[in-house]
Formats: C-alpha cells, sequence, structure tokens
C-alpha cells in the first residue's frame, strides 16, 4: 500500500496518470472523428456492384480485422518513414493505425446497417423521385444510425482500452504512465489506478449511448 | 395515356412477361387481377421502373421510358430524363413503404421539397391538403408506427399524391390487411376513381375490381389472358379462365 495511505504520493500518482490522460484522449477523439467517415466510405465501396471496386475494399477490412492492432501500429510507425523517408511522429503513427484500423470495423458494422434497411425504403424513395444521394442522405442514413448504435457503442468501448497499446511505441498515454510509475516504485497500484480510469471513461461512455438511444426511441421501426 | 408494348422480362432465365401489351387512357381506371405468379406485379413494378425489361417498349403521355433496338435489346433513357417520365407515375406499395423515422406530414413534406422544389408552406399545404383528403389530418404529427395499416396506407395514397402524378398504381393495396382496414382504403381509392384519375391496380379484391375498374385485365403465365371493360369480363358471362381464377366454378 505505497499509494492509498499516503496522500502526497497519491496526488503525485494522480498528476502522473492526468498528464497520460491527454494524449489518451487525443487519440481516442483523433480515432473516431477519422474512422467513423472513412468507415461509412468503406462500407459503401464495400457494397459497390463492381467487383472490381469492392473485393479491394474486402480484402483491406480482412487484413486490417485479421492482424493485430498492435503490429498495425508498429508497421505504420516503422514502415512508413522507410517506404517514403518521411518522418512520421509517434502520435501521428499512432493515429493513423487506429483510424485505419477501426474504419474497418465500423464498415462492417455500417455495412450490416444498412443491408439492414428494407428494400422497399429504397423503392419507395425512386418511385417518389429521390436521386440516389437524396435516399443516402434522407431516408437510409438516419435510419442506418439507430440500428448500428449498439454495435458502434461497442466497439467505441474497445477503442478506449485500446489506446492502451499506443504504449508499444513509446506514446506516453494512460497505461505508459501508470507502467513507468509502477516500476518505478515497484507497486502494481498505479496500474489499478490506471484500470480504473478506463472505466471512468466508459462509464461516460455508456452514459452518452443510453442517452442517444433514449433520443432516438422516438420512432419503432 | 400509357403505353406498354409487347413487353418481356425474365429472371434468371425464367419467362414472367412474356409479350404484354396494356394500354391505359387518360382518366381510366384499370384492374389487373391474376394468380401469384402470374406477372402482374412484375408488369406493375416494370412501368414504374423497379424493374428493367429485356425488351418492349413503354410510352408515359407520349414520351418514351424505354424502347428496343434492332438487336431486340431495349434502351432506356437517360438517368436525368428518365426521373422526369417517372414522375408521372405514383406508386402505392403493398407494405406502405412510409419512412419510419419521419412524422407523417413530414413523409409527405419531404419528397415535395427535394424532389419538386416546393418552398416548406407549399408542401406542408399540399400535404395537409391531401391528408384530409384521405381523412387523416389528425394524424399529420404522428409516426407511422404508431398508425393502423389502414392509416398506414392512406398516408402512402396521400404521399403519391402530393407528387401529382398522371397515372397513380397500387400494387395489391390491400393484400397487408384486414376486411376493415381493407374498406377504409378501398373506400379512398374510390373516391379517387369518381374524380377520374387514372389509376392502375393489381388487386385480389374481385368485387372492388368490378364496381370500381373501368377495365379489367386478367393474366396468365405472364401474358395477357382478357381484357376488357369490368362488366364483360367479370359479369355472368365470364370466361372459363376467370370462372377457374375466381373459384366460383360457373353459374
Amino acid at each position: 500500500m505505497r499509494y492509498f495511505n499516503n496522500p502526497e504520493a497519491l496526488l503525485q500518482l494522480l498528476r502522473t496518470l492526468q498528464s497520460g490522460m491527454s494524449s489518451t484522449l487525443f487519440i481516442f477523439a483523433a480515432t473516431l472523428i477519422f474512422s467513423i467517415p472513412l468507415g461509412m466510405v468503406l462500407a459503401l465501396l464495400r457494397m459497390n456492384r463492381h467487383r472490381a471496386v469492392s473485393m479491394p475494399v474486402a480484402l483491406y477490412i480482412l487484413v486490417m480485422r485479421g492482424t493485430p492492432l498492435m503490429l498495425q501500429i508498429f508497421a505504420i510507425y516503422f514502415a512508413i518513414p522507410m517506404l517514403t523517408g518521411m518522418n512520421l511522429d509517434r502520435m501521428a503513427a499512432t493515429v493513423v493505425a487506429f483510424s485505419l484500423n477501426y474504419a474497418a470495423y465500423f464498415a462492417e458494422i455500417f455495412r450490416g446497417g444498412m443491408m439492414s434497411i428494407p428494400v422497399g425504403q429504397h423503392e419507395a424513395s425512386k418511385v417518389l423521385g429521390l436521386t440516389r444521394a437524396q435516399t443516402f442522405f434522407h431516408v437510409v442514413l438516419p435510419q442506418v444510425v439507430k440500428r448500428v448504435l449498439l454495435p458502434v457503442s461497442n466497439e467505441v468501448i474497445t477503442l478506449v482500452k485500446d489506446t492502451s497499446l499506443a504504449n508499444v511505441i513509446a506514446v506516453g498515454e494512460l497505461f505508459r504512465a501508470a507502467k513507468n510509475e509502477s516500476s518505478r516504485t515497484a507497486s502494481i497500484e498505479p496500474l489499478f489506478a490506471a484500470g480504473l480510469f478506463y472505466l471512468l471513461m466508459n462509464g461516460a461512455v455508456t452514459l452518452f449511448f443510453s442517452a442517444v438511444n433514449r433520443r432516438m426511441a422516438y420512432y419503432k421501426d | 395515356m400509357l403505353q406498354a408494348i409487347d413487353i418481356r422480362k425474365s429472371f434468371d432465365g425464367e419467362s414472367v412477361l412474356r409479350g404484354v401489351t396494356v394500354r391505359v387512357s387518360r382518366g381510366e381506371v384499370v384492374a389487373i387481377i391474376g394468380r401469384s405468379g402470374s406477372g402482374k406485379s412484375t408488369l406493375l413494378r416494370c412501368l414504374n421502373h423497379l424493374e428493367t425489361i429485356d425488351s418492349g417498349a413503354i410510352l408515359i403521355g407520349g414520351q418514351a421510358m424505354v424502347t428496343t433496338d434492332a438487336q431486340g435489346r431495349a434502351q432506356y433513357k437517360r438517368e436525368r430524363d428518365l426521373r422526369g417520365i417517372c414522375l408521372k407515375m405514383g406508386m402505392v406499395f403493398q407494405d406502405y413503404n412510409l419512412f419510419p423515422h419521419y412524422s407523417v406530414l413530414k413523409n409527405l413534406v419531404m419528397p415535395q421539397r427535394l424532389v419538386l422544389r416546393r418552398s416548406p408552406q407549399e408542401a406542408e399545404q399540399k400535404a395537409m391538403l391531401l391528408l384530409e383528403k384521405v381523412g387523416l389530418s389528425d394524424k399529420a404529427g404522428e409516426y407511422p408506427c404508431n398508425l393502423s395499416g389502414g392509416q398506414c396506407q392512406r398516408v402512402a395514397i396521400a404521399r403519391a399524391l402530393c407528387m401529382d402524378p398522371e397515372i397513380l398504381c397500387f400494387d395489391e393495396p390491400t393484400s397487408a390487411l384486414d376486411p376493415q382496414l381493407t374498406q377504409e382504403v378501398l373506400s379512398v381509392i374510390r373516391q379517387l376513381a369518381a374524380e377520374k384519375r387514372t389509376m392502375i391496380v393489381v388487386t385480389h379484391e374481385m368485387n372492388f375490381a368490378r364496381d370500381v375498374a373501368d377495365r379489367v385485365i386478367y393474366m396468365e403465365d405472364g401474358l395477357v389472358v382478357e381484357d376488357g371493360p369490368a362488366q364483360e369480363v367479370l359479369g355472368s358471362e365470364r370466361s372459363e379462365a376467370i370462372r377457374a381464377f375466381a373459384g366460383d366454378g360457373g353459374y
């Protein structure tokens, strides 16, 4: 009990973890901002009737979902400078790897959501004269949002915890801060404290999604 | 008003329409009857460009939607022209296909705004007028999930009418409804017939077809077998084929 009966050490621990939090929250937010739109584009390409378009996307999704995210982080951090000569900073490499990886999962969730919209919705839109873009934005997308809410909340919760993987290329996020503190003081308590932080973040994510879910309850399909 | 000439259509090598010719004049109500699988719904869907035909020609209000080239292949108009031609047709589906995430009013307003570029006031005015016509002006703020099947179908009819179609098509509009709800939908269609609207109704309701339709088309195995005034096709002089279909064994 190095920390929990020592207010000064506890304050020091919290300060250390807080310094990691900003990177964790940055990875989390940036990944969602990039991967959700990218996932939507990938889903549409995956559903394209031309195999020349859909097959490469299917392959992409297979590779991104089929290999460890940790490996992808390494690959992007080390391979891109080697191939292009461009120097990628650790945080940029992390956000790129996370966004490319999560986009693949979101793509499949969105594709499932779009395929679950009855064909009659498309037919009704067509006979009313809506263009394909209007049908997508005014008829399909609003209904897809409601249908994918649960699987998306799953991914977002996983993302909160996955941000800890960034520590493999020495990004100073929450988990790395806790690990450093843990080895400095030869105590496991900082790691449990970090666990508590992840739990609190996911508590907030859960509350957010229940609120959105309530807001979407104004209609049943 | 509408001409469909020698329409052929097959799905995976199976012929569903084997040379169907149908003409509909302005103000005429045409009922298409026939067994399941006779091709009647497919024909209606081809007229609304929900299916593409293999060969034949469809002209709506004198404008060709599709013609057949010298090689016997169907040639559709360009996408942009096609949309304008198809707007002359309205369609009411068996399972309504209302937009569940929009209120009744928004279901009627949204297409007018997006497709016809009507102002919000104009679109709403039109929508309320047509909701009144189908007796549902008090449901404007409701969502489709809170309506009965009959009410949904009446909203769907109002939504189709909002686009001012020249021909209104119904694909078995009452097949998903119980007898009482069927009556409320049929009375709306009757009212439209009285206003001399051009309509094509694919239906199983023989009595309705006889009472409301000017003309009845009977289809069997992808062909038009009978085409004539309702009183003739469905009257006491009805043919053997119709007798067999109606299951009345002759009288």
